[in-house]
């Protein structure tokens, strides 16, 4: 590993003081994603600041109709959580299935998504279950956060503090994972919520995350897999690479939608 | 350049150390402590050669910093043993053939350790789970689960 200063701060505030007086800072959470960039020298920043002292960031709460989910959280806690399975299953099935368990030991939910990698799977998660992304400084919704390839809403000094899902009537998620590196080829996670119906897709943009929005009104008019037939997904913006062609990628969200409908019925 | 002290346990003793802050638990354990039963495989999380316990649960210790250790208990391959008695789990490895040139294998032992010690009987596809982080490039994985499957009969009779 290479050299930087190393910072540990005992709350958020000081974290984020830190990360604005900094030249040239970089968050450490799991450190799963930020570590092996630096091994490969994509990023070499002069300065870490270390989350993992600051008490509160870690916790799973049931909160009236919504779950709160530190920042700090990792995957094998939400996996685990007897809260998550109880108020959304398909949360806690998600993170249980994020790599394997030594990396669900160390990633965590706020890493995540600050990275907004375009194969990650909590994206879809939040995009599906309208979650609100709380920061030191604001609130920010699913559908502002997320805003392209490693893109977010986020200022160089504001950092997620807590993500809050709103417990839906059914959901559920449903991914082809790469078989060596277990990210998603296509993720697609639903949500039948009160009001509306929300089919994020991960995996499968060149922008990242996205809802599918002819889906979720076939899906509001009746909720089965058989109001998907007769709808396509257009190739056009989807990610070509060694894994899949956009072709086969389109065909697959087509595909998954209708396995994830399906698993939704069945969870309830 | 400024160093970092930590207090740990390592293999149930007591260690102290000071350390550079960029230093990787894989880099203290083999660097600084000499265990070099920790391998280190591709350096980036996604072989599990260097796998270890930290507070009873499985990381990548290439991509943990060894100042995220303070104040928390490791056990590596070297702590499994018991005087001059192997662990039930390494035993099993030994009786089954489930290794071949061995880098992986402590890792590999390690997660089967992690996986019995919180599931003593678990199933086809829990072990599987269990040992997904861990490639082994000689032995097609066959002999490797069933030294799984042994070992997990083995703690059974020790029980």
């Amino acid at each position: 590993m290479y050299p930087f200063k190393f910072h540990r701060p005992a709350t958020v505030r000081q974290a984020a003081g830190l990360l604005g007086r900094l030249e040239d800072a970089k968050l450490l959470a799991g450190g799963h994603t930020l570590l092996p960039v630096m091994k490969q020298r994509l990023a070499s920043p002069a300065h870490l600041v270390d989350l993992s002292r600051i008490e509160g960031l870690a916790g799973i709460e049931a909160k009236g109709r919504s779950l709160a989910v530190g920042a700090m959280t990792t995957h094998a806690e939400v996996a685990d959580s007897g809260v998550v399975r109880a108020a959304i299953p398909a949360l806690a099935d998600l993170a249980g299935q994020i790599g394997d368990p030594a990396v669900r030991h160390r990633g965590t939910l706020g890493g995540s998504l600050a990275n907004n990698d375009p194969t990650a799977d909590y994206p879809a998660a939040c995009l599906a279950l309208d979650a609100t992304i709380v920061t030191s400084k604001r609130r920010i919704k699913a559908d502002d956060f997320f805003q392209g390839l490693f893109q977010t809403a986020l200022e160089p000094d504001e950092i997620i503090v807590r993500v809050l899902f709103p417990i839906p009537k059914k959901a559920a998620y449903v991914k082809f994972r790469n078989q060596a590196s277990r990210y998603a080829l296509v993720g697609v996670f639903v949500a039948r919520r009160p009001s509306e119906v929300r089919v994020a897709v991960t995996g499968a943009g060149t922008d990242g995350v996205f809802r599918m929005a002819a889906f979720e009104q076939a899906l509001k008019a009746r909720f089965a897999p058989k109001s998907l037939d007769g709808l396509t997904v257009p190739a056009e913006g989807l990610s070509s690479d060694i894994h899949a062609s956009a072709d086969y990628r389109a065909h697959l969200i087509g595909v998954l939608a209708r396995r994830v409908v399906e698993a939704a019925n069945k969870a309830v | 350049m400024k160093t970092i002290d930590l207090r740990f346990t390592i293999n149930g003793a007591k260690e102290r150390v000071s350390i550079p802050p960029h230093r990787t638990l894989l880099e203290l354990l083999r660097d600084d402590l000499q265990l070099i039963g920790t391998k280190e495989g591709c350096g980036h999380g996604e072989c599990g050669a260097c796998t270890v316990m930290l507070d009873g649960v499985t990381v990548n210790s290439c991509l943990v910093l060894a100042a995220e250790i303070d104040g928390r208990s490791v056990t590596t391959i070297e702590g499994l043993r018991s005087g001059d008695k192997l662990h039930p789990v390494q035993q099993a490895f030994i009786d089954e053939s489930g290794y071949q040139c061995g880098f992986c294998t402590s890792g590999v032992i390690l997660s089967t350790k992690a996986l019995l010690d919180a599931n003593p009987h678990p199933s086809d596809d829990e072990i599987r789970q269990a040992l997904a982080g861990n490639f082994c490039r000689c032995t097609g994985y066959t002999k490797i689960f069933e030294s799984v499957q042994a070992a997990a009969k083995g703690l059974e009779g020790d029980r």
